[in-house]
């Protein structure tokens, strides 16, 4: 009978690039970066780490396939490097895996990179992926904001909201992580905005605007994770420990099915109900202290808010409006500023979130920092609402 | 008897008002002011002369329940492929399935009624039972030529067989002249054109009407029994010119569509026919099509009781009443990619199509066949080995099921500015089917806020993307609101 993941592997340390065009830097400079101030945190040695997971998911406009660029970067001492790429989750993948490495006894210490360099491709927005043989021939001819903004039709239609009521409420949303962003160093964007800005920008895909879509930016973030004895044994003291790690992949019923009315993310639900029974949480909205999530698209962060059970169905709108999500709110989200002023290099976006997770349970946020947060949540999605992969992840205080 | 038995007809939505050509060239030739009445046809960008046969033939098909067709044959010079059979796309995208035989006829503008006597030909022999024949032209014109102002875009579809006949074909004759009115030379875009006055004088004037005389002498009847004439043309007066000089009332003449379409090409005499069988003729009467191109094709009909019965197409008039104004000329340019337009590095995405993909999933992409499953009753697309329902998921249960003449209504959408389209914003979109199943499709034919959610689609062929570095040309199917 499994017994799942809680506290039985604790972060050693993390680290993180400053995020945004980094014209001077490539995919492997980023690493380093990232690398270099995870191992100061966790205050070891290359020879201590025992395997690696490595996450991107674009290699082909920067590193290209394989372990290698890690191991090869970070001058690794040929020890296990595994790549990984789930999308837009992927960063949460590669954590997933050092983890449960290091849980299942067989690593002691294990790293977790995620980088992307998107910047080296001449044009703004995500560079188009790999897509197979079949699907190019069938499939609608979309970009990830024409994607996501499929909910926003469908949740106006499902919860008869005015078309002008959800574009103010999503407007909300880019605000606050802005105002998030603005405080913190390491973010792309680092400027407030006001609503009429937000609600008046160029069209991307409609309903959302130029400030609806989060930024296309280089960046990194790394993770160092070790069993919480080990981590004692080494002198740490007020450990953040690992209370839940799911995922949740769309069986194609989504897009196939007709049990989905397109307004939510299936996968969401199913993996966030997976981690608050694995973290022991019984009500999320009272007991989780703050939250990173995918906030790809203010309408993704909306309708996500819902799908982990914060707010009730329908009811974002109004919690969003009521400042709940903000950062003098009951629940902060977005508290770094979100993917909305990090932007999203890929592989490295759900290692990311769990940074600032991790720093603000060891008080460490600086002029971000919340009051005494205990529990962290992140949701990192990858794909698009009908078919997408769903990674949630919990960490706390011992 | 052998004859006519089903028609159909498409004539794309957009109509590029001739005002905007004329509009847009006049400061270097003033010559073209008084020609900017009216409008034209014209292709969205996803349409092509075998998509427009597609919609022809399922128009054709669609109202009345007929044998498979075990001949198919295409008429067009402006197909898509020079070495791929154009008819084995629409064969495939109708799921005619694999025992039909098949040809493309081309180069000459007589190709359409060319087409419809070789089929009446091999039926009347007994070589087919029912032979589809389609003719549809999307030919590439020079900006500012008369050509541009005086062509549209369009496909017709008949079915010929021995069984309820509605248009009896008591017989015809061909020449064959090497007059060369225009030409259009290998892998030259335009054609190249001769003086119209010597077209009329020395082509329309006597090269028609021996041929209409042998036509007439091969079916014992006289010029003046005949009560519809069919003959395209494109310069002035001379489809007069020629009826006269055979002894046929100009009265006569079929409306050849200029004002509101233009000259279809090798779809044109059966586009004009169709559009005055759809309401002008009554049983008994006889109609005469002409086509001219390098010699002359006549045919004579006989309108029997069994059209008057039938259940009407959505046909020419049904096609041009689907309607949607263009004024901006730079799109009809850009459609047809008569200008180097700028469309971003997004654009630059090499399409390079699987071919063994794309025949091993033939019937998914161009027949836009699912599956339904045994167990469970579950339409879906595209047909998979497992079933798509989570509460079945069972495995190897599933029977081909067409989704082509299924209606949806739009359950998601958007505009998108962001991602590559010839015609911005691309529209898409998750669609629901009324009888189960479901994909995100592109919607095609649509101007921004003209869809929402719940809006009723139906399925339409239409180009998928092109391969410009190899020549390639992708088709699938998108969802266009019903009007």
């Amino acid at each position: 009978m499994a017994t799942g993941i809680k506290d039985k592997v604790a972060i050693l340390g993390m680290g993180c690039s400053k995020f945004g065009e980094r014209w001077d830097a490539g995919a492997e400079e980023l690493m380093v970066e990232a690398y270099l101030e995870a191992m100061s945190d966790a205050g070891i040695e290359p020879k201590q780490l025992d395997a690696a997971w490595f996450s991107t998911a674009i290699e082909d406009v920067h590193v290209g396939k394989s372990g290698l660029p890690l191991s090869m970067a970070l001058r690794l001492p040929n020890i296990a490097v595994t790549r990984v790429e789930n999308f837009c989750a992927s960063g949460s993948e590669a954590f997933r895996g050092a983890v449960y490495a290091v849980a299942s006894g067989a690593c002691d210490i294990a790293l977790a990179l995620g980088v992307e360099k998107l910047k080296d491709t001449g044009y703004g927005g995500l560079p188009a992926s790999g897509v197979g043989t079949l699907s190019p021939q069938w499939q609608a001819t979309g970009s990830a904001p024409g994607n996501f903004a499929q909910l926003a039709s469908a949740y106006r239609a499902k919860h008869n909201v005015k078309a002008e009521d959800l574009k103010k409420a999503i407007a909300h949303v880019s605000v606050k992580s802005h105002a998030n962003g603005a405080k913190n160093p390491k973010a792309h964007l680092q400027k407030a905005v006001t609503e009429e800005q937000v609600i008046n920008a160029p069209m991307i895909a409609e309903p959302l605007g130029l400030f609806d879509c989060c930024g296309v930016s280089d960046g990194s973030a790394c993770a160092i994770v070790t069993t919480p004895e080990i981590a004692r044994s080494m002198g740490k003291t007020n450990l953040i420990t690992v209370k839940a790690l799911q995922l949740a992949l769309s069986s194609g019923s989504e897009t196939g099915h007709n049990s989905w009315d397109g307004s939510y993310f299936h996968t969401t639900r199913i993996a966030a109900k997976k981690a608050y029974k694995e973290a022991g949480i019984d009500n999320p909205r009272e007991q989780v202290s703050m939250f990173e999530v995918h906030d790809c698209f203010s309408i993704t962060e909306m309708v996500t808010m819902e799908d982990l059970f914060i707010s009730p169905e329908g009811g974002a709108i109004k919690d969003v409006m009521d400042g709940f999500y903000d950062a003098d709110g009951k629940v902060p989200c977005q508290i770094d500023g979100g993917l909305k002023c990090f932007g999203h290099p890929i592989g490295a976006s759900g290692l990311r979130m769990l940074y600032e997770m991790y720093l603000q349970l060891q008080g460490r946020a600086e002029q971000r920092q919340l009051g005494q947060p205990s529990m962290g949540m992140t949701h990192n999605l990858g794909g698009a609402p009908h078919q997408n992969v769903a990674a949630v992840c919990i960490i706390g205080a011992e | 008897m052998v004859g006519i038995t089903s028609f159909g007809g498409y004539i794309p939505r957009l109509r590029l008002l001739r005002k905007s050509i004329v509009d847009a060239h006049s400061w270097a030739d003033p010559s073209l002011r008084g020609k900017a009445k009216f409008e034209r046809s014209m292709c969205n960008w996803d349409e092509d002369s075998v998509t427009m046969g597609v919609e022809a033939a399922r128009d054709c098909i669609a109202p009345i329940s007929l044998k498979s067709p075990d001949a198919i044959y295409f008429a067009s010079t402006s197909m898509p492929f020079v070495d791929r059979q154009n008819a084995g796309i629409i064969v495939e995208a109708l799921s005619l399935g694999q025992d039909i035989a098949s040809l493309d006829i081309g180069s000459s503008q007589r190709a359409g009624t060319s087409a419809l006597m070789q089929a009446l030909a091999a039926v009347k022999g007994g070589s087919y039972q029912n032979a589809l024949v389609v003719a549809s032209d999307h030919r590439k014109t020079r900006p500012s030529s008369t050509q541009e102002l005086a062509f549209g875009d369009g496909a017709a579809a008949v079915t010929i067989g021995t069984e309820h006949v509605i248009l009896e074909y008591l017989g015809g004759h061909s020449t064959t002249v090497d007059f060369v009115d225009h030409f259009k030379g290998e892998g030259q875009q335009f054609d190249y054109n001769w003086e119209e006055r010597w077209i009329r004088d020395e082509g329309y004037k006597k090269i028609i009407p021996p041929t209409i005389a042998q036509a007439l002498a091969k079916t014992n009847l006289p010029a003046e029994a005949i009560n519809h004439f069919v003959l395209p043309a494109t310069i002035g007066r001379a489809a007069e010119t020629a009826a006269k000089a055979a002894g046929i009332s100009s009265e006569i003449l079929c409306d050849n569509l200029a004002q509101t379409c233009g000259d279809t090409g090798v779809a044109h005499p059966l586009i004009m026919l169709l559009n005055r069988m759809e309401e002008d003729v009554r049983a008994g009467q006889l109609i005469m099509v002409a086509s001219f191109g390098q010699g002359c094709d006549v045919l004579i009909f006989r309108v029997t009781e069994h059209l008057a019965k039938m259940s009407k197409p959505n046909g020419i008039r049904g096609s041009l009443a689907n309607r949607q104004e263009e004024s901006n000329y730079n799109r009809f340019l850009a459609f047809n990619r008569l200008i180097d337009k700028e469309y971003g590095m997004r654009a630059e995405r090499d399409n390079k199509t699987a071919l063994t993909t794309l025949y091993r999933r033939r019937d998914m992409i161009l027949g836009l066949v699912g599956g339904k499953c045994r167990q469970c009753g579950s339409p879906q697309f595209p047909r998979q080995d497992v079933c798509v329902n989570p509460d079945c998921a069972a495995p190897h249960t599933q029977d081909p099921y067409s989704f082509v003449n299924e209606n949806a209504k739009i359950q998601s959408w958007s505009a998108d500015y962001l991602t590559y389209t010839m015609d911005p914003p691309s529209h898409y979109g998750m669609i629901v089917f009324d009888k189960g199943g479901r994909f995100m499709t592109d919607f095609t034919d649509v101007a921004v806020g003209e869809i929402d959610v719940g809006t009723a689609v139906r399925m339409v062929f239409r180009i998928k993307g092109f391969d410009e570095r190899r020549g390639f040309v992708r088709y699938f199917w998108k969802a266009v609101p019903i009007r």
